[in-house]
């Protein structure tokens, strides 16, 4: 029995750095985010366009409760809004989530 | 160079892992992908299937351009307050802090059954799974006048980001005051849906600062303005209301470049001092060649889940090229969200898991009325999975209020993010 145990344990770390790389829900989800917001939440600005924060590494209550508050429309904005209604709120806490545990990487 | 050490660390490590757990692992060759085209679709596909392979999956890119020269902002070059420059970038961090192998070439024939493809250079590759991102094709054809000796040096479309840009704003310079500017839209679908009216502005943006007593037609083929049609018409009535008239319902059917003249079907002749004219399109040459554009020989269909194509096994496709679902525009910001869902799938695929079941996207498409004033139409659009295709989440999306400055400082970080998003920068 343990010896099945172990060998069943060898071969899926085997597995895991032979590539078996797993994408999670939220990164998946974050990616539409990128385009406006930087990859993995790591907004670039510079001094003349320093219009957005970054997302990386911001508490996830924050986050959610500001996509919970663009999505009810009481926190005001051109496009958020828009875009927040687009997501459940089992969507917006998996997002929060995801950009609360990322690094931000640029200054 | 960080992120190469881990990923030659990680490869290391796989190798020990699979010697010490799993010996027939040993000597299996890495999964092989290959990526078609550089632009916003392919460019943003080769670095995340890198990134989320964490470096195990090989990626090749294969593109003719030595740079990316972004078509999104491309209309400031017209209006005059940007250069080419601004909007040129480098493929090498891709390289360099991705590992995304560049071969500058051209593929020029596509085995689906042998999993190969040819390049005009004389190579051969194979792949596991090759994504095809080619952009859109002109299909001159249906101008003929535009097929004639020289009729492409003449009238420019401008319509892919470059050379033709910089050609077509030196033309508007050369007009003189009180000259006439006349461009023709195709029947949609077309890249970026609201490029020719944002187009529009920006020239009659430079009229109105430089060249005042000049006109700009917009011999329109769709009924209508085709995207945030009611923004736009209300800036043009209020800011460039002496400068632009829009004709809709305007097929052109023909060119005669000799003396800049547009054709309509019906026969009406619009003559021109510049003539732009942005020709109907479909995918790419090589989509059309191998098979691919299986929607009237125009688009490529996809299975929304994973961007296969519904014609070949182990190849998809991204971009302007495929058949669209509903409300989904060929748009920059879409064929950078497609890769996402796409790259996932196939390291999904090649790790032996089923892609994601529930796939989202979001489009924002920010449009300059001015130098400085922007507005916008977004969507959020959602696997539904009964009618197996993506649609609008009911409730999201919309477009602005009114142009703004705030608006077109979001562009411009829109514009930051997305590039460094997909040349990995």
């Amino acid at each position: 029995m343990l010896l099945k145990i172990l060998t069943v344990a060898g071969l899926s770390l085997a597995a895991a750095h032979a590539g078996a790389t797993t994408i999670s829900p939220g990164a998946r989800l974050a990616a539409n985010c990128a385009a406006c917001h930087g990859t993995n939440g790591d907004t670039k600005n510079t001094a003349n366009f320093a219009t957005l924060p970054a997302l990386a590494g911001q508490p996830r209550e924050n986050l959610a409760a500001s996509l919970r508050a663009f999505k009810s429309g009481t926190r005001p904005s051109t496009i958020m809004t828009q875009i927040a209604k687009g997501y459940t709120d089992e969507q917006i806490e998996l997002l929060a989530a995801f950009f609360a545990a990322q690094k931000k990487a640029t200054p | 160079m960080k992120r190469r050490q881990f990923i030659q660390a990680a490869s290391a490590g796989a190798l020990l892992a699979s010697t010490a757990g799993c010996a027939s692992i040993v000597g299996k060759a890495r999964p092989q992908v290959v990526v078609v085209g550089g632009g916003y679709g392919g460019a943003t596909a080769a670095r995340y299937v890198r990134m989320w392979s964490e470096g195990t999956i090989d990626v090749t890119l294969i593109e003719p351009d030595a740079g990316f020269i972004s078509c999104a902002l491309s209309n400031l070059v017209l209006g005059g307050s940007r250069g080419i420059a601004d909007l040129s970038l480098s493929y090498d961090a891709l390289a360099s802090k991705h590992g995304v192998r560049i071969v500058r070439d051209t593929v020029t024939a596509i085995d689906a059954d042998k999993r190969t493809l040819a390049l005009a250079g004389g190579h051969t590759l194979s792949y596991d799974r090759l994504i095809v991102s080619p952009g859109v094709e002109f299909m001159w054809d249906q101008l003929p006048g535009m097929l004639k000796s020289g009729a492409r040096e003449a009238v420019l479309h401008a319509w892919k980001a470059g050379a033709q840009t910089v050609a077509l704003r030196a033309q508007l310079e050369a007009m003189p005051d009180g000259g006439v500017f006349a461009m023709t839209i195709p029947p949609a679908p077309y890249r970026c849906p609201p490029g020719p009216y944002e187009r529009a502005s920006q020239i009659a943006f430079y009229f109105s600062r430089f060249k005042p007593k000049s006109k700009l037609l917009i011999l329109d083929a769709n009924d209508d303005v085709v995207s945030k049609g009611p923004l736009f018409k209300k800036v043009w009535k209020e800011r460039y209301g002496g400068i632009i008239e829009y004709r809709p319902s305007f097929r052109t059917a023909d060119i005669d470049a000799g003396t800049r003249t547009a054709v309509s079907e019906l026969g009406d002749r619009v003559r021109a001092d510049v003539l732009n004219v942005i020709p109907p399109q479909r995918a790419g040459a090589i989509a059309v060649q191998s098979g691919l554009a299986n929607a009237n020989g125009r688009w490529c269909g996809v299975d929304f889940l994973s961007f296969e194509s519904t014609q070949a096994k182990n190849i998809h496709v991204l971009g302007d090229a495929i058949q669209v679902s509903p409300l989904m525009p060929k748009s920059a910001h879409m064929a950078n969200q497609h890769a996402k869902v796409c790259a996932a799938a196939v390291v999904d695929l090649l790790n032996g898991r089923a892609p994601d079941p529930h796939p989202m996207l979001t489009n924002t498409c920010y449009s300059f009325v001015s130098d400085t004033d922007v507005i916008h139409v977004a969507s959020v659009h959602a696997y539904n999975a009964e009618q197996k295709t993506l649609l609008v989440v009911s409730g999201s999306g919309g477009v602005s209020t009114g142009p703004s400055a705030l608006e077109g400082r979001y562009a411009m970080n829109w514009a930051r993010n997305i590039w460094a998003d997909t040349l990995g920068a």
